[in-house]
């Protein structure tokens, strides 16, 4: 890795592997470290050494991802492990993710932040239950990318066949999930098929290897360039000397482009005000974009609270007492139809009841259930919430910052839900 | 040298975002600063998410009292150049008051003890947020950490039941006596932040420059010779050109051989190595899981 040019401008792709329990998702990102020569050698002994101890023939390169000392033990995930490796025009997170059921928040919680999502299959196996359920979570999370690296073909004799059929498969599901465009690429993660260079093995296929697919899959940001959307963060008052009366919204700007000078819209007070400047650190901005963190002055003294937003005039977000969710539930204790919860979306958080449960969503036929409407850890459904203060909120399809919210449980603090807002016909 | 990397605005816009958060939904904050780089690049970072305001955070310090002279002056100077509250509480006291016993014998080293120290510290201040430099890629256990980490009241760390974190919203509710350890930098590499810190011309401690030093070999790792640190039979001192690539404190903070001259030529050195950062830490290597028990315990 040099620092010279070879370094301009580097993106970062965020990726989460998901499979079921024996995939070997964690086989497949040792391989693509241990190949692309991104593991350090103290490292490899340290994998060497632990193989030893736990009576492992081969390299065990799963032993690189797995951290804690149960997985060690049991050779499963547990939690979400993250990895890091760079290539010279791309850095990686890895978000890799539990296959097991239990632990299907930890997967939802790696594949939220994530921009491509890589589903493995055992090609031994075909598609499961598994593979249908973090499919859908990774439709539902609206994840730009999908693809499916079918593994473990030299367990089938690198048979083309096989890989057709199981692609077969996985094309109707994707239809029916509404995943645009999956990719597919046939591996073997122990023996390196695929991985970083190309199969000896599987000449019949002429597409990237993994490593080169991650490499250039496309970054999609700004998801919504043209609705701008800065939710407030915090306060920002010296009281100092220098800067009396230094008055600055913080945040992160979520969506679209705001300019010094533009006009906008606070929410969910309806004032109005004009940028005065755009502040990072000691420099003035003209301009920021989707992902800065940056401060922002008006022109006049408006009374701003975490939890307002600005947008421009003309280009509101839905502002509502009344928002209707897919939700993903984590919690041991299942939704209790007559609860209060804390909503928390964004910067913003107000205490809302559950409405209604519309329908939980079958994970092995994708049906909508409407019979037994109790929804548990693990299940997804459509519900309907009232916020006792109004939400400003976007389609989660549209917005994936605006448009997302976690129901928090009031006495005991968990997070007990991700919800992703849909908006009624 | 103009060094143009669109991922480094990305992490650097996530932790501005993440310790803003922080700001917002806690009352007793502090940094914790070990005058390690990690650390230094928190407090650069703290600056700019809170200008044109002072940092809304204390800094506190665990002094084993085994630290590099070094490391502590520069210490008491970054506090004063950024007006920040400095607090420091020493593992000394707490051996001396029988919360902790000193570890014997030749590896023996105050770097456990300083959990008990620093729960301590929680305690007493009434802390309910501590903000570290800790990075996923640092070691196995901090690879599973949240950015949002919660411990309990007796400040341990239980990664079978860590809160789901969906998004970049981060659920910082928690009840009286509990608290959390946030890590602004957990998507930060260790190539990323030498990166920054040359971006940024941000100052560091010497002792992350090449310098002679006397040393010595203990299975692999050269450690800096001190006084009080006991020698094997087969242990010789000699004296080098190293710099340190990580700094714990003295016992347990492995030094590089190194020709490197300058920031550049340390970045450089740092990304073709084939040793990762925490291979020269020898507090990790005491067991195959020495980091995860230290967290359940409450080390940072």
């Amino acid at each position: 890795m040099k620092l010279n040019g070879n370094n301009k401008n580097k993106s970062l792709l965020r990726f989460t592997t998901a499979g079921s329990v024996d995939d070997g998702k964690s086989t497949l990102i040792g391989r693509l470290l241990y190949d692309s020569k991104s593991i350090f050698e103290d490292q490899i002994d340290q994998i060497v050494q632990s193989g030893k101890r736990l009576g492992r023939e081969e390299l065990d390169l799963s032993l690189l991802t797995d951290g804690l000392r149960a997985e060690r033990e049991q050779g499963i995930t547990i939690d979400v492990a993250y990895r890091y490796f760079a290539t010279p025009s791309r850095k990686f997170i890895i978000a890799d993710t539990p296959g097991h059921i239990q632990y299907t928040r930890n997967m939802v919680t790696g594949a939220s932040t994530a921009d491509l999502a890589v589903i493995l299959i055992d090609a031994r196996k075909g598609v499961l239950e598994q593979t249908i359920r973090h499919s859908y979570i990774a439709s539902l999370l609206d994840i730009r990318h999908v693809v499916f690296c079918i593994n473990k073909m030299d367990m089938v004799n690198y048979n083309e066949e096989v890989y057709n059929k199981i692609k077969a498969d996985l094309g109707r599901i994707s239809v029916k999930l509404q995943i645009e465009n999956p990719d597919y690429i046939p591996i073997s993660a122990k023996y390196g098929d695929n991985v970083v260079d190309h199969s000896e093995e599987m000449k019949w296929y002429n597409g990237k290897t993994f490593l080169r697919y991650i490499e250039t899959v496309e970054i999609k940001k700004n998801k919504n360039p043209e609705h701008p959307r800065f939710p407030v963060q915090t306060i920002i008052r010296p009281h100092s000397h220098e800067f009396h009366d230094y008055r600055g919204y913080a945040g992160r700007v979520a969506s679209g482009i705001f300019s010094t000078g533009d006009e906008i819209v606070i929410l969910p007070s309806m004032q109005r005000s004009k940028i005065k400047s755009i502040d990072l650190f000691d420099r003035n901005l003209q301009n920021a974009s989707a992902g800065e963190s940056v401060t922002i002055t008006l022109e006049d003294e408006i009374d701003v609270s975490r939890g307002d937003m600005f947008v421009t005039p003309g280009d509101l977000p839905a502002i509502s007492h009344d928002i209707e969710l897919m939700v993903c539930w984590f919690n041991e204790k299942p939704l209790n139809p007559s609860g209060r919860y804390i909503v928390r979306n964004y910067s913003n958080e107000s205490g809302c009841v559950i409405k209604s449960v519309d329908h939980r969503v079958n994970i092995n036929t994708l049906e909508k259930e409407t019979e037994d409407l109790t929804v548990r850890m693990n299940d997804i459904a459509r519900i309907r919430i009232r916020s006792s203060k109004p939400l400003c909120v976007d389609q989660y399809k549209r917005n994936n910052i605006t448009g997302s919210v976690i129901l928090i449980d009031e006495v005991t603090n968990e997070t007990l839900a991700a919800g992703m807002v849909v908006m009624s016909a | 040298m103009e060094i143009n990397n669109e991922h480094l605005k990305d992490l650097e816009n996530e932790a501005i975002f993440v310790m803003r958060e922080v700001a917002a939904q806690f009352e007793n904050k502090v940094l914790l600063f070990s005058g390690g780089k990690d650390s230094i690049v928190l407090v650069h970072l703290a600056r700019k998410a809170f200008w044109p305001s002072k940092i809304p955070f204390s800094l506190l310090h665990i002094d084993t009292g085994h630290n590099f002279e070094e490391t502590l002056h520069f210490r008491d100077d970054l506090a004063k150049e950024f007006g920040a509250e400095l607090i420091v509480r020493y593992v000394q006291d707490s051996i001396d008051k029988g919360r902790v016993t000193e570890e014997q014998g030749i590896n023996a080293s105050r770097n456990k003890a300083q959990s008990v120290t620093l729960l301590d510290a929680i305690e007493e201040l009434k802390i309910d947020v501590a903000i570290g430099g800790g990075r996923r890629d640092e070691e196995k256990a901090r690879a599973k950490e949240r950015f949002f980490s919660h411990r309990n009241e007796f400040g341990q760390w239980d990664p079978k039941n860590q809160r789901p974190e969906l998004w970049n919203i981060f659920n910082g509710r928690k009840h009286m006596g509990e608290h959390f350890r946030v890590f602004p930098i957990s998507n930060w590499t260790e190539l990323d932040v030498w990166q920054y810190i040359l971006n940024e011309k941000i100052k560091l401690p010497e002792l992350y420059y090449t310098h002679r030093r006397k040393i010595f070999n203990r299975n692999g790792v050269f450690l800096a010779w001190a006084p009080f640190m006991q020698l094997k039979p087969n242990e010789t001192v000699i004296e080098a050109d190293v710099r340190c690539r990580t700094i714990g404190d003295i016992t347990c903070t492995g030094v590089t051989l190194s020709q490197a001259q300058s920031l550049e030529e340390i970045v450089t050195e740092i990304a073709a190595t084939r040793v990762t950062e925490r291979g020269g830490r020898y507090d990790d290597k005491r067991s195959e899981a020495a980091m995860e028990d230290r967290k359940k315990e409450g080390y940072f």
